[in-house]
């Protein structure tokens, strides 16, 4: 089993969200990063189980600059054999998916996984991009993944339940809750990561399509309006006269 | 030019989302003076349904594999092409998400997930989405003559705008999957979190999942769909599809009631867009009255069984 889990870098989940004085820039100052949580707990321990399995390695990949080799590490610690940074600027998620789709084209990964979504952008764009580059199928939200032979049975979520699908490697699939728990990196894992390869390799050129132009922080409510608890009947009158929602 | 909107339905029926989609290509269409073709899996008597909801023109096909990605691709990609479609919209649902990136990909567009308005003419096609789990809102420009987007829930609304159109079908046939479909799985009786109108969500502050009756009992005087904070999930005392918050559900109904959650950023990220929200904690300090419209500073077990007899009573006149 060769296997291709994609990771990126986002602000941690406390982190204050502000923006540069005109609101054109995501203010940087500050943040603390972390793997994104649905990279790192679903996509990339359902990998590692599977490796622990049927054998074969898990690299993990991520575009970004040197900065984000801190991130890469500790997917290392967590268990991945070996990973790629491809040094460019994440600007969108089809640039990341054309360099994640260019490097994947000729390794013959039996399976690339990815979290549902990151949870700065929330796009949850790359996995299918990448499963279009390389005309793989794409299974999202997958909560649960079994493997026999070549055959894989998937659990996706849907609207309102699951649906459960069979289909043979290699295929793209994005992870949501379910698909595996979150592994705290141990003593042994955190020193070997240090001696596992980090191989650094140069993006292609690829121009984004779209451009975010302005940012904003949501509308603020005017404040809360406390209710004296031994009257609920307010409470009630409150939400249907004044709100309008019952 | 056109507007090509897929539009799934869901055990044969649309649902609100369904309707609300519809009216966005519409009314997109008329300010780029195009038409609107919806694209469906519906049969035709359900189908023509959409001519009441702004459908210039409306065209079903039917076939097993919708949940085949890749065969959907080919299949919406093509008929986009077939029809000179400029802009291809669908629901902002995991289906939808399987989508977007690989029609972008594959016809070499500009593509937004959960948008969250009408795209700005005369600002190269902007819109907005929500950024950070619902901390912030970027505006996107997009700026290839192909685009795709998918449309958050309750961004425009639904309203009727009658069309005099009719349902024409398309041939399907020739498009194979080889991701084969083993079951379905619905959950029965209540509405899905991501689709719900009405929220009672309770945290930590129950102390135990025995003592979860109360907030059923809440939920089905309202009519609405209970869920969770993370704690709450992680611990197993409510099932993992109830969580939300910034790495569970996103949701924005129209009344969320917080039963003992306090209101963590992670959680708030994720159910901020409520249009209004009701926190019950006995800590007056907690920080998600900061976010609420109305708050009871009381312990809950004392005061959500009272507010459900106030809640029936109200019902019941």
């Amino acid at each position: 089993m060769n296997l291709l889990v994609c990771i990126s870098k986002t602000p941690e989940t406390t982190a204050k969200i502000s923006f540069n004085a005109d609101s054109t820039e995501f203010n940087t100052e500050g943040i603390q990063y972390i793997m994104n949580p649905y990279d790192e707990w679903y996509a990339l321990v359902r990998a590692i189980e599977l490796q622990e399995a049927m054998g074969g390695k898990v690299v993990v990949i991520n575009v970004g600059p040197a900065e984000n080799d801190i991130v890469i590490r500790k997917a290392l610690a967590i268990g991945a054999d070996e990973a790629i940074r491809i040094d460019g600027e994440a600007k969108s998620a089809s640039y990341v998916a054309k360099q994640i789709a260019e490097y994947a084209k000729d390794k013959s990964f039996d399976m690339i996984l990815l979290g549902k979504e990151s949870i700065d952008y929330n796009g949850s764009l790359v996995g299918a991009m990448i499963a279009e580059y390389l005309d793989l199928p794409f299974l999202s939200y997958a909560s649960k993944m079994k493997l026999e032979g070549n055959e894989a049975t998937v659990t996706c979520d849907i609207e309102g339940g699951v649906e459960v699908l069979k289909l043979q490697i290699p295929f793209v699939v994005s992870a949501s809750k379910g698909m595996a728990e979150q592994r705290i990196p141990n003593m042994r894992g955190i020193m070997m990561s240090k001696k596992k390869p980090l191989e650094v390799i140069g993006p292609v050129d690829f121009s984004a399509k779209e451009q975010i132009t302005k940012y904003q922080l949501p509308a603020e409510k005017s404040g809360v309006r406390l209710i004296d608890p031994q009257d609920m009947d307010e409470l009630v009158r409150l939400l249907h006269e004044e709100a309008k929602v019952i | 030019m056109s507007i090509l909107v897929y539009i799934e339905a869901i055990n044969g029926n649309f649902k609100k989302a369904a309707y609300e989609l519809c009216n966005y290509g519409c009314k997109l269409a008329e300010s780029m003076s195009t038409q609107c073709i919806a694209l469906t899996n519906a049969d035709s008597s359900v189908a023509q349904k959409l001519s009441n909801y702004g459908a210039d023109k409306i065209v079903n096909f039917s076939h097993e594999a919708l949940h085949d990605s890749k065969m959907m691709t080919k299949l919406i990609s093509d008929f986009a092409k077939a029809n000179d479609a400029s802009v291809v919209i669908l629901a902002d649902n995991s289906r939808g998400k399987s989508l977007l990136g690989r029609i972008a990909t594959r016809m070499d567009g500009s593509v937004v997930s959960s948008v969250t308005t009408l795209p700005d003419l005369t600002n190269q096609f902007a819109v907005d989405k929500s950024l950070f789990s619902g901390k912030s809102v970027g505006t996107f420009q997009m700026v290839s003559n192909f685009k795709i987007i998918s449309v958050s829930r309750n961004s425009i609304g639904v309203q009727e705008i009658s069309k005099p159109s009719n349902v024409e079908t398309f041939d399907a046939s020739s498009y194979s999957s080889d991701v084969s479909l083993v079951e379905t799985t619905r959950v029965q009786g209540t509405v899905p979190l991501p689709e719900a109108e009405l929220v009672v969500s309770a945290g930590r502050g129950m102390k135990g999942p025995e003592n979860w009756g109360i907030i059923e009992e809440l939920a089905e005087t309202l009519g609405a769909t209970t869920a969770c904070s993370r704690p709450v999930s992680d611990s197993g005392w409510r099932p993992h599809h109830e969580h939300v918050g910034q790495t569970g559900i996103a949701i924005k109904p129209n009344l969320y009631i917080a039963i003992g959650i306090s209101g963590a950023i992670q959680h708030l990220a994720g159910v901020n867009n409520s249009k209004t929200i009701v926190v019950i904690n006995k800590d007056s300090e907690a920080p998600f009255f900061k976010a609420a419209d109305y708050g009871v500073v009381a312990d809950l077990f004392d005061v959500v069984p009272r507010l459900n007899e106030s809640l029936k009573k109200f019902k019941e006149g």
